[in-house]
Protein backbone atom coordinates (compact mmCIF):
# COMPACT_ATOMS: atom_id res chain seq x y z
CA UNK A 1 0.00 0.00 0.00
CA UNK A 2 2.16 2.80 -1.28
CA UNK A 3 -0.66 5.75 -1.82
CA UNK A 4 -1.05 6.23 1.78
CA UNK A 5 1.16 7.04 4.82
CA UNK A 6 0.84 4.06 7.50
CA UNK A 7 -2.56 4.00 8.70
CA UNK A 8 -3.92 6.75 6.62
CA UNK A 9 -3.00 10.10 8.77
CA UNK A 10 0.71 11.70 8.56
CA UNK A 11 3.11 11.62 11.08
CA UNK A 12 2.96 14.94 12.31
CA UNK A 13 -0.66 14.48 13.09
CA UNK A 14 -0.26 11.50 14.65
CA UNK A 15 1.85 12.60 16.89
CA UNK A 16 -0.62 15.60 17.32
CA UNK A 17 -3.22 12.80 18.32
CA UNK A 18 -0.81 10.96 20.64
CA UNK A 19 0.61 14.35 22.68
CA UNK A 20 -2.99 14.52 23.15
CA UNK A 21 -4.14 10.81 24.25
CA UNK A 22 -0.64 10.95 26.63
CA UNK A 23 -2.48 14.29 28.16
CA UNK A 24 -5.57 12.60 28.71
CA UNK A 25 -3.62 9.49 30.55
CA UNK A 26 -2.27 11.64 32.86
CA UNK A 27 -5.23 13.51 33.78
CA UNK A 28 -8.14 10.87 33.36
CA UNK A 29 -11.54 12.27 32.18
CA UNK A 30 -10.31 15.49 31.71
CA UNK A 31 -11.23 16.09 27.80
CA UNK A 32 -8.01 17.38 25.97
CA UNK A 33 -8.64 19.39 22.74
CA UNK A 34 -7.10 18.41 20.19
CA UNK A 35 -6.95 19.53 16.12
CA UNK A 36 -9.23 17.30 14.77
CA UNK A 37 -8.39 16.16 10.86
CA UNK A 38 -11.22 15.55 7.76
CA UNK A 39 -11.33 11.82 7.32
CA UNK A 40 -12.52 10.07 4.12
CA UNK A 41 -16.18 9.36 6.42
CA UNK A 42 -18.62 11.23 7.55
CA UNK A 43 -18.68 13.50 11.22
CA UNK A 44 -20.57 10.98 13.21
CA UNK A 45 -19.61 8.06 11.90
CA UNK A 46 -16.15 7.52 14.41
CA UNK A 47 -14.15 10.46 12.96
CA UNK A 48 -12.53 10.99 16.38
CA UNK A 49 -12.33 6.69 17.05
CA UNK A 50 -10.61 6.69 14.09
CA UNK A 51 -7.86 9.24 14.50
CA UNK A 52 -7.26 7.49 17.85
CA UNK A 53 -6.62 3.95 16.15
CA UNK A 54 -4.42 5.62 13.61
CA UNK A 55 -2.60 7.00 16.20
CA UNK A 56 -1.96 3.98 18.49
CA UNK A 57 -1.89 1.06 15.89
CA UNK A 58 1.53 -0.05 15.12
CA UNK A 59 2.39 -2.61 12.31
CA UNK A 60 2.29 -5.49 14.43
CA UNK A 61 -1.06 -5.00 15.96
CA UNK A 62 -3.99 -6.76 15.25
CA UNK A 63 -7.59 -5.15 15.12
CA UNK A 64 -10.75 -5.55 15.93
CA UNK A 65 -13.61 -3.04 15.29
CA UNK A 66 -17.19 -3.22 16.51
CA UNK A 67 -20.24 -1.30 16.35
CA UNK A 68 -23.06 -2.19 18.66
CA UNK A 69 -21.20 -5.25 19.70
CA UNK A 70 -21.50 -6.82 16.23
CA UNK A 71 -18.24 -7.25 14.26
CA UNK A 72 -20.26 -7.40 10.57
CA UNK A 73 -22.77 -4.29 10.63
CA UNK A 74 -21.60 -1.36 8.11
CA UNK A 75 -19.99 0.68 10.56
CA UNK A 76 -17.81 -1.90 12.17
CA UNK A 77 -17.32 -3.59 8.31
CA UNK A 78 -15.84 -0.52 6.55
CA UNK A 79 -13.20 0.99 9.59
CA UNK A 80 -11.89 -2.46 9.46
CA UNK A 81 -11.24 -2.65 6.18
CA UNK A 82 -10.40 1.02 6.11
CA UNK A 83 -6.92 -0.06 8.08
CA UNK A 84 -7.12 -3.43 6.61
CA UNK A 85 -6.25 -1.16 3.20
CA UNK A 86 -4.31 2.15 4.59
CA UNK A 87 -2.25 -0.06 7.40
CA UNK A 88 -2.25 -3.29 6.08
CA UNK A 89 -2.56 -4.57 9.85
CA UNK A 90 -3.87 -8.23 10.99
CA UNK A 91 -7.74 -8.22 11.82
CA UNK A 92 -9.63 -10.29 13.83
CA UNK A 93 -13.22 -10.81 15.24
CA UNK A 94 -11.69 -12.63 18.54
CA UNK A 95 -12.21 -10.32 21.16
CA UNK A 96 -9.18 -12.04 23.14
CA UNK A 97 -6.84 -12.29 19.77
CA UNK A 98 -7.10 -8.04 19.59
CA UNK A 99 -4.31 -5.93 20.59
CA UNK A 100 -5.95 -2.92 19.36
CA UNK A 101 -10.46 -2.73 19.46
CA UNK A 102 -12.03 0.08 18.30
CA UNK A 103 -15.55 -0.07 19.25
CA UNK A 104 -19.45 2.05 19.13
CA UNK A 105 -21.53 1.86 21.88
CA UNK A 106 -20.24 -0.84 23.35
CA UNK A 107 -17.85 -2.85 25.55
CA UNK A 108 -16.70 -6.92 24.63
CA UNK A 109 -18.24 -9.49 27.44
CA UNK A 110 -15.07 -11.30 27.33
CA UNK A 111 -13.43 -9.33 30.09
CA UNK A 112 -9.94 -7.55 28.56
CA UNK A 113 -6.71 -8.01 29.46
CA UNK A 114 -3.34 -5.57 30.19
CA UNK A 115 -1.70 -4.24 27.16
CA UNK A 116 -4.57 -4.14 25.37
CA UNK A 117 -6.36 -1.01 24.29
CA UNK A 118 -9.95 0.17 23.54
CA UNK A 119 -10.76 3.20 21.40
CA UNK A 120 -14.26 4.50 22.07
CA UNK A 121 -16.34 6.32 19.39
CA UNK A 122 -17.89 9.41 20.90
CA UNK A 123 -20.44 11.55 19.20
CA UNK A 124 -20.38 14.23 22.55
CA UNK A 125 -17.85 14.37 25.10
CA UNK A 126 -19.89 16.97 27.08
CA UNK A 127 -21.87 15.24 30.24
CA UNK A 128 -23.38 18.60 30.82
CA UNK A 129 -23.78 19.82 27.23
CA UNK A 130 -27.98 19.15 27.58
CA UNK A 131 -27.65 21.21 30.82
CA UNK A 132 -25.59 23.83 30.02
CA UNK A 133 -25.80 25.25 26.58
CA UNK A 134 -22.42 27.02 27.30
CA UNK A 135 -19.07 25.36 26.42
CA UNK A 136 -16.99 27.87 28.13
CA UNK A 137 -19.70 27.50 31.09
CA UNK A 138 -19.32 23.55 31.48
CA UNK A 139 -15.60 24.26 30.55
CA UNK A 140 -15.56 26.08 34.14
CA UNK A 141 -17.64 23.71 35.77
CA UNK A 142 -15.45 20.46 34.97
CA UNK A 143 -12.34 23.14 36.04
CA UNK A 144 -14.12 23.97 39.69
CA UNK A 145 -15.38 20.62 40.21
CA UNK A 146 -18.95 21.97 40.25
CA UNK A 147 -21.22 19.15 39.38
CA UNK A 148 -24.11 19.75 41.00
CA UNK A 149 -26.16 20.18 37.65
CA UNK A 150 -25.29 16.81 36.83
CA UNK A 151 -27.34 15.27 39.92
CA UNK A 152 -30.40 17.52 38.65
CA UNK A 153 -30.57 15.65 35.44
CA UNK A 154 -30.47 12.36 38.17
CA UNK A 155 -33.41 14.15 40.17
CA UNK A 156 -35.53 14.82 36.98
CA UNK A 157 -35.07 11.46 36.08
CA UNK A 158 -36.80 9.87 39.00
CA UNK A 159 -39.37 12.57 39.42
CA UNK A 160 -40.67 11.71 35.63
CA UNK A 161 -40.04 8.17 35.39
CA UNK A 162 -40.15 7.15 39.23
CA UNK A 163 -36.16 5.93 38.65
CA UNK A 164 -33.09 6.43 37.14
CA UNK A 165 -34.13 6.64 33.53
CA UNK A 166 -31.00 7.29 31.90
CA UNK A 167 -30.10 3.96 30.40
CA UNK A 168 -26.80 4.76 28.10
CA UNK A 169 -23.81 7.24 28.37
CA UNK A 170 -24.35 7.04 32.29
CA UNK A 171 -22.51 9.48 33.71
CA UNK A 172 -19.19 8.65 35.65
CA UNK A 173 -17.02 9.77 38.06
CA UNK A 174 -13.47 9.34 37.43
CA UNK A 175 -10.88 8.79 40.41
CA UNK A 176 -13.26 11.56 42.28
CA UNK A 177 -12.75 14.42 40.22
CA UNK A 178 -14.30 14.83 36.44
CA UNK A 179 -17.70 14.08 35.53
CA UNK A 180 -17.21 11.59 32.15
CA UNK A 181 -19.80 10.96 29.47
CA UNK A 182 -18.43 7.17 28.70
CA UNK A 183 -19.76 7.64 25.10
CA UNK A 184 -23.46 5.89 24.20
CA UNK A 185 -22.54 2.22 26.31
CA UNK A 186 -25.53 1.15 28.40
CA UNK A 187 -24.84 1.64 31.53
CA UNK A 188 -25.14 -2.37 31.60
CA UNK A 189 -21.29 -1.86 30.89
CA UNK A 190 -20.63 0.53 32.94
CA UNK A 191 -19.46 -1.65 35.59
CA UNK A 192 -16.88 -2.86 33.15
CA UNK A 193 -15.55 0.52 32.89
CA UNK A 194 -13.01 -0.31 35.50
CA UNK A 195 -10.80 -2.52 33.51
CA UNK A 196 -7.09 -3.89 32.98
CA UNK A 197 -6.88 -2.15 29.03
CA UNK A 198 -6.29 1.31 28.21
CA UNK A 199 -9.43 2.95 27.24
CA UNK A 200 -9.44 6.05 24.77
CA UNK A 201 -12.39 8.21 24.00
CA UNK A 202 -12.22 10.14 20.80
CA UNK A 203 -15.03 12.70 20.08
CA UNK A 204 -14.14 13.95 15.84
CA UNK A 205 -16.59 16.39 15.34
CA UNK A 206 -16.15 18.09 18.78
CA UNK A 207 -12.41 17.69 19.10
CA UNK A 208 -11.89 16.35 22.12
CA UNK A 209 -9.96 12.82 23.32
CA UNK A 210 -9.97 12.02 26.85
CA UNK A 211 -8.48 8.27 28.43
CA UNK A 212 -9.03 6.08 31.21
CA UNK A 213 -5.41 4.65 32.44
CA UNK A 214 -5.81 0.57 33.31
CA UNK A 215 -7.88 0.09 37.02
CA UNK A 216 -8.78 3.53 36.96
CA UNK A 217 -11.58 4.02 39.77
CA UNK A 218 -14.22 4.52 37.55
CA UNK A 219 -18.06 5.21 39.91
CA UNK A 220 -21.55 5.73 38.30
CA UNK A 221 -23.52 9.04 39.80
CA UNK A 222 -26.55 7.83 41.74
CA UNK A 223 -28.80 8.84 44.68
CA UNK A 224 -27.82 7.48 48.30
CA UNK A 225 -32.16 5.84 47.83
CA UNK A 226 -31.73 5.63 44.14
CA UNK A 227 -28.60 3.26 43.66
CA UNK A 228 -27.02 2.95 40.14
CA UNK A 229 -27.87 -0.33 38.75
CA UNK A 230 -26.82 -2.10 35.84
CA UNK A 231 -29.84 -3.04 33.40
CA UNK A 232 -30.27 -5.52 30.79
CA UNK A 233 -33.45 -7.30 28.80
CA UNK A 234 -34.71 -9.68 31.30
CA UNK A 235 -34.18 -13.27 28.94
CA UNK A 236 -31.55 -15.22 28.01
CA UNK A 237 -29.93 -15.18 24.90
CA UNK A 238 -31.99 -17.32 22.18
CA UNK A 239 -28.61 -18.53 20.44
CA UNK A 240 -26.31 -18.88 22.96
CA UNK A 241 -28.45 -18.92 26.05
CA UNK A 242 -26.43 -16.46 28.18
CA UNK A 243 -28.37 -14.95 30.93
CA UNK A 244 -25.30 -12.98 31.93
CA UNK A 245 -24.58 -11.15 28.58
CA UNK A 246 -26.28 -7.53 27.36
CA UNK A 247 -28.98 -8.91 24.64
CA UNK A 248 -31.05 -6.94 21.81
CA UNK A 249 -34.49 -7.04 21.09
CA UNK A 250 -34.88 -8.67 17.40
CA UNK A 251 -38.25 -8.20 15.48
CA UNK A 252 -38.81 -11.23 13.61
CA UNK A 253 -42.05 -10.67 12.02
CA UNK A 254 -45.34 -8.01 11.95
CA UNK A 255 -47.10 -10.57 14.25
CA UNK A 256 -45.46 -9.67 17.38
CA UNK A 257 -42.66 -12.12 17.21
CA UNK A 258 -39.29 -11.33 18.62
CA UNK A 259 -36.34 -12.47 19.67
CA UNK A 260 -33.09 -11.54 22.18
CA UNK A 261 -29.58 -12.16 21.10
CA UNK A 262 -26.48 -11.41 22.27
CA UNK A 263 -25.36 -7.56 21.25
CA UNK A 264 -21.99 -9.12 21.28
CA UNK A 265 -21.50 -11.39 18.09
CA UNK A 266 -18.12 -12.60 19.16
CA UNK A 267 -18.90 -13.88 22.29
CA UNK A 268 -22.05 -15.66 21.08
CA UNK A 269 -20.67 -17.17 18.47
CA UNK A 270 -17.60 -18.46 20.49
CA UNK A 271 -20.50 -19.94 22.95
CA UNK A 272 -21.88 -22.00 20.80
CA UNK A 273 -19.15 -22.88 19.27
CA UNK A 274 -17.72 -24.65 22.53
CA UNK A 275 -21.28 -25.86 23.18
CA UNK A 276 -21.21 -27.26 19.63
CA UNK B 1 -21.44 43.81 66.63
CA UNK B 2 -19.29 43.10 63.33
CA UNK B 3 -20.80 43.99 60.00
CA UNK B 4 -22.18 41.17 57.71
CA UNK B 5 -20.81 43.12 54.88
CA UNK B 6 -18.20 45.88 54.41
CA UNK B 7 -17.77 47.47 51.33
CA UNK B 8 -15.14 50.10 51.13
CA UNK B 9 -14.42 52.44 48.27
CA UNK B 10 -15.55 50.50 45.65
CA UNK B 11 -15.28 51.47 41.71
CA UNK B 12 -16.43 50.34 38.53
CA UNK B 13 -15.30 51.80 35.02
CA UNK B 14 -17.02 50.85 31.85
CA UNK B 15 -13.61 52.24 29.67
CA UNK B 16 -13.84 55.87 30.40
CA UNK B 17 -17.52 56.19 31.27
CA UNK B 18 -18.59 55.47 35.44
CA UNK B 19 -20.53 52.42 36.58
CA UNK B 20 -20.18 53.06 39.97
CA UNK B 21 -18.02 54.69 42.25
CA UNK B 22 -16.74 55.55 45.52
CA UNK B 23 -19.43 53.50 47.67
CA UNK B 24 -18.80 52.44 51.13
CA UNK B 25 -21.17 51.40 53.31
CA UNK B 26 -21.48 48.27 55.82
CA UNK B 27 -24.50 45.75 56.18
CA UNK B 28 -25.37 44.63 59.49
CA UNK B 29 -26.47 40.84 59.95
CA UNK B 30 -30.53 41.18 59.28
CA UNK B 31 -30.55 44.32 57.67
CA UNK B 32 -32.28 45.02 54.34
CA UNK B 33 -30.64 48.04 52.45
CA UNK B 34 -32.65 49.39 49.39
CA UNK B 35 -30.18 51.14 46.39
CA UNK B 36 -32.84 53.16 44.70
CA UNK B 37 -32.36 55.26 41.46
CA UNK B 38 -33.10 55.94 37.76
CA UNK B 39 -31.62 53.40 34.80
CA UNK B 40 -28.42 53.93 34.65
CA UNK B 41 -27.78 55.16 37.24
CA UNK B 42 -25.63 52.34 38.24
CA UNK B 43 -27.59 50.22 40.87
CA UNK B 44 -27.16 47.02 38.66
CA UNK B 45 -23.17 47.73 38.13
CA UNK B 46 -22.63 47.47 41.88
CA UNK B 47 -25.17 44.40 42.97
CA UNK B 48 -23.18 42.82 40.33
CA UNK B 49 -19.59 43.75 41.90
CA UNK B 50 -21.05 42.10 45.33
CA UNK B 51 -22.24 39.64 44.22
CA UNK B 52 -19.28 38.75 42.56
CA UNK B 53 -20.50 38.41 39.15
CA UNK B 54 -18.73 41.59 37.63
CA UNK B 55 -15.36 42.51 38.63
CA UNK B 56 -14.97 45.49 40.16
CA UNK B 57 -11.48 48.15 39.15
CA UNK B 58 -11.17 49.29 42.62
CA UNK B 59 -12.29 48.83 46.62
CA UNK B 60 -13.09 45.50 48.44
CA UNK B 61 -16.27 44.09 49.33
CA UNK B 62 -15.62 42.49 52.68
CA UNK B 63 -18.20 39.45 53.57
CA UNK B 64 -18.18 38.18 57.01
CA UNK B 65 -17.57 33.95 56.34
CA UNK B 66 -18.70 31.91 58.90
CA UNK B 67 -15.40 29.97 58.84
CA UNK B 68 -12.83 32.89 59.13
CA UNK B 69 -14.36 36.12 59.19
CA UNK B 70 -14.04 39.03 56.77
CA UNK B 71 -12.97 37.75 53.58
CA UNK B 72 -12.46 39.94 50.52
CA UNK B 73 -14.63 38.47 48.06
CA UNK B 74 -13.01 40.52 45.11
CA UNK B 75 -9.14 38.95 45.78
CA UNK B 76 -10.72 35.66 46.96
CA UNK B 77 -10.41 32.84 44.35
CA UNK B 78 -13.27 31.82 41.99
CA UNK B 79 -13.95 28.48 43.79
CA UNK B 80 -14.52 29.76 46.77
CA UNK B 81 -16.15 32.99 45.69
CA UNK B 82 -18.48 30.03 43.86
CA UNK B 83 -19.10 28.65 46.95
CA UNK B 84 -20.38 31.04 48.52
CA UNK B 85 -22.81 32.02 45.70
CA UNK B 86 -24.21 28.63 45.98
CA UNK B 87 -24.03 28.77 50.03
CA UNK B 88 -24.19 31.83 52.31
CA UNK B 89 -25.41 33.79 49.25
CA UNK B 90 -28.52 34.24 47.08
CA UNK B 91 -29.21 36.22 44.08
CA UNK B 92 -32.79 36.74 42.82
CA UNK B 93 -32.58 38.13 39.48
CA UNK B 94 -35.27 40.74 37.81
CA UNK B 95 -36.28 38.33 35.04
CA UNK B 96 -37.12 34.93 36.93
CA UNK B 97 -35.95 33.41 33.21
CA UNK B 98 -32.53 34.41 34.34
CA UNK B 99 -32.39 32.66 37.35
CA UNK B 100 -33.79 29.67 37.08
CA UNK B 101 -33.79 26.40 34.84
CA UNK B 102 -36.54 26.84 32.35
CA UNK B 103 -36.05 23.00 31.16
CA UNK B 104 -36.31 21.55 34.71
CA UNK B 105 -38.84 20.83 36.74
CA UNK B 106 -39.71 23.33 39.92
CA UNK B 107 -38.58 20.44 42.22
CA UNK B 108 -35.33 20.16 40.51
CA UNK B 109 -35.04 24.03 40.20
CA UNK B 110 -35.52 24.19 44.02
CA UNK B 111 -33.11 21.23 45.10
CA UNK B 112 -29.84 22.31 42.75
CA UNK B 113 -28.62 24.35 45.27
CA UNK B 114 -29.26 21.05 47.46
CA UNK B 115 -27.04 19.12 45.12
CA UNK B 116 -24.53 21.56 44.41
CA UNK B 117 -23.84 21.30 48.30
CA UNK B 118 -23.49 17.56 47.67
CA UNK B 119 -27.00 16.09 49.09
CA UNK B 120 -27.29 13.06 47.37
CA UNK B 121 -29.98 11.95 49.31
CA UNK B 122 -33.55 12.19 46.44
CA UNK B 123 -36.09 11.95 48.99
CA UNK B 124 -34.70 14.14 51.45
CA UNK B 125 -34.02 16.70 48.55
CA UNK B 126 -37.35 16.30 47.39
CA UNK B 127 -38.98 16.68 50.72
CA UNK B 128 -37.17 20.13 50.96
CA UNK B 129 -38.54 21.40 47.73
CA UNK B 130 -42.08 20.75 48.62
CA UNK B 131 -41.44 22.48 52.14
CA UNK B 132 -39.89 25.62 49.78
CA UNK B 133 -42.23 25.24 47.68
CA UNK B 134 -44.80 25.54 50.48
CA UNK B 135 -43.33 28.52 51.92
CA UNK B 136 -43.42 30.60 48.60
CA UNK B 137 -47.32 29.74 48.19
CA UNK B 138 -46.81 27.23 45.30
CA UNK B 139 -48.81 24.17 45.62
CA UNK B 140 -47.43 20.94 46.06
CA UNK B 141 -48.77 19.28 42.45
CA UNK B 142 -46.87 21.79 40.72
CA UNK B 143 -43.30 19.86 41.61
CA UNK B 144 -42.61 18.42 38.60
CA UNK B 145 -44.34 21.16 36.31
CA UNK B 146 -41.48 23.43 34.41
CA UNK B 147 -41.05 27.11 35.41
CA UNK B 148 -42.20 27.60 31.53
CA UNK B 149 -45.92 25.94 32.64
CA UNK B 150 -45.78 29.02 35.23
CA UNK B 151 -47.19 32.56 35.68
CA UNK B 152 -44.64 35.70 35.98
CA UNK B 153 -45.64 35.53 39.54
CA UNK B 154 -45.16 32.19 40.36
CA UNK B 155 -41.80 32.07 38.63
CA UNK B 156 -40.58 35.03 40.41
CA UNK B 157 -41.71 32.96 43.57
CA UNK B 158 -39.75 29.58 42.91
CA UNK B 159 -36.49 31.36 42.12
CA UNK B 160 -37.02 32.36 45.11
CA UNK B 161 -37.27 29.26 46.73
CA UNK B 162 -34.60 28.23 44.69
CA UNK B 163 -32.28 30.59 46.51
CA UNK B 164 -33.29 30.38 49.55
CA UNK B 165 -33.32 26.64 50.21
CA UNK B 166 -29.58 26.46 51.13
CA UNK B 167 -30.22 29.33 53.88
CA UNK B 168 -28.36 31.96 53.17
CA UNK B 169 -27.22 34.80 54.96
CA UNK B 170 -27.51 37.72 52.65
CA UNK B 171 -29.78 37.73 49.55
CA UNK B 172 -29.05 40.36 46.31
CA UNK B 173 -32.18 41.19 44.92
CA UNK B 174 -32.65 42.52 41.33
CA UNK B 175 -35.77 44.49 41.00
CA UNK B 176 -37.57 41.33 42.29
CA UNK B 177 -40.82 43.28 41.50
CA UNK B 178 -40.47 44.14 37.91
CA UNK B 179 -42.78 43.52 35.46
CA UNK B 180 -45.03 41.87 37.58
CA UNK B 181 -48.41 43.78 37.91
CA UNK B 182 -49.36 45.31 41.37
CA UNK B 183 -51.49 42.81 42.96
CA UNK B 184 -48.85 39.98 42.70
CA UNK B 185 -46.46 42.56 43.36
CA UNK B 186 -47.80 43.12 46.81
CA UNK B 187 -47.76 39.73 47.91
CA UNK B 188 -44.76 38.99 46.31
CA UNK B 189 -43.26 41.80 48.58
CA UNK B 190 -45.62 40.47 51.71
CA UNK B 191 -43.91 37.08 51.21
CA UNK B 192 -40.65 38.02 51.29
CA UNK B 193 -40.91 40.79 54.36
CA UNK B 194 -42.30 37.53 56.22
CA UNK B 195 -39.06 35.65 54.86
CA UNK B 196 -36.76 38.08 55.82
CA UNK B 197 -38.18 38.84 59.19
CA UNK B 198 -38.69 35.42 59.90
CA UNK B 199 -34.87 34.16 58.70
CA UNK B 200 -33.41 37.19 59.79
CA UNK B 201 -31.79 37.39 56.22
CA UNK B 202 -29.73 40.28 55.40
CA UNK B 203 -30.80 41.53 51.99
CA UNK B 204 -29.66 44.17 49.83
CA UNK B 205 -32.39 45.38 47.16
CA UNK B 206 -32.02 47.39 43.71
CA UNK B 207 -35.58 49.05 42.59
CA UNK B 208 -36.52 52.35 41.17
CA UNK B 209 -39.74 51.62 42.84
CA UNK B 210 -40.17 53.55 46.23
CA UNK B 211 -42.67 51.34 47.56
CA UNK B 212 -41.04 48.38 47.39
CA UNK B 213 -38.20 50.08 49.35
CA UNK B 214 -40.80 51.48 52.04
CA UNK B 215 -42.02 48.50 52.93
CA UNK B 216 -38.56 46.04 52.89
CA UNK B 217 -35.69 48.33 53.20
CA UNK B 218 -34.06 49.58 56.98
CA UNK B 219 -31.88 51.96 54.67
CA UNK B 220 -31.36 53.73 51.89
CA UNK B 221 -29.17 54.50 49.68
CA UNK B 222 -29.81 56.94 46.73
CA UNK B 223 -27.76 56.37 43.75
CA UNK B 224 -27.22 58.96 40.69
CA UNK B 225 -24.64 58.90 37.45
CA UNK B 226 -22.39 56.15 39.27
CA UNK B 227 -22.54 58.18 42.50
CA UNK B 228 -23.94 57.86 45.70
CA UNK B 229 -25.84 61.16 46.80
CA UNK B 230 -27.91 60.39 49.37
CA UNK B 231 -27.98 57.61 52.62
CA UNK B 232 -29.57 56.65 55.76
CA UNK B 233 -33.05 55.58 57.46
CA UNK B 234 -35.48 54.56 54.65
CA UNK B 235 -38.62 56.92 56.58
CA UNK B 236 -35.60 59.50 56.64
CA UNK B 237 -34.85 59.47 52.86
CA UNK B 238 -38.22 59.53 51.39
CA UNK B 239 -40.02 61.81 54.27
CA UNK B 240 -37.02 64.46 54.73
CA UNK B 241 -34.59 64.24 51.47
CA UNK B 242 -32.25 66.58 51.29
CA UNK B 243 -30.65 66.00 48.26
CA UNK B 244 -32.18 68.00 45.06
CA UNK B 245 -32.07 64.37 42.67
CA UNK B 246 -33.71 62.61 45.88
CA UNK B 247 -36.63 65.43 46.02
CA UNK B 248 -37.41 64.48 42.47
CA UNK B 249 -37.30 61.17 42.73
CA UNK B 250 -39.92 61.10 45.75
CA UNK B 251 -42.02 63.73 44.08
CA UNK B 252 -42.26 61.91 40.83
CA UNK B 253 -43.87 59.08 42.25
CA UNK B 254 -47.83 58.87 41.15
CA UNK B 255 -50.63 59.22 43.80
CA UNK B 256 -53.69 57.32 42.64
Amino acid sequence: MKEYNFAYLDEQTKRMIRRAILKGLAIPGYQVPFASREMPMPYGWGTGGVQVSAAVLTPDDTLKVIDQGADDTTNAVSIRRFFQRTAGVAVTEKTGEASVIQTRHRIPEQALREGQIIVYQVPIPEPLRFLEPSEVETRKMHALEDYGLMHVKLYEDISQHGDIATAYAYPVKVEGRYVMDPSPIPKFDNPKLDMAAIQLFGAGREQRIYALPPYTKVVSLDFDDYPFQPTKADHACALCGSTSSYLDELITDDAGGRMFICSDTDYCATRVEDAA
Amino acid sequence: MTPLLQVENLAKYYGARIGCTDVSFDLYPGEVMGIVGESGSGKSTLLNCLAGHLRPDQGAVRFATRSDGLRDTVTMSEPERRMLGRTDWAFVHQHARDGLRMNVSAGGNVGERLMAVNARHYGDIREQAIDWLGRVEITQDRIDDRPTAFSGGMQQRLQIARNLVTGPRLVFMDEPTGGLDVSVQARLLDLLRGLVRDMGLSAIIVTHDLAVVRLLADRLMVMKDGHVVETGLTDQVLDDPQHGYTQLLVSSVLQV
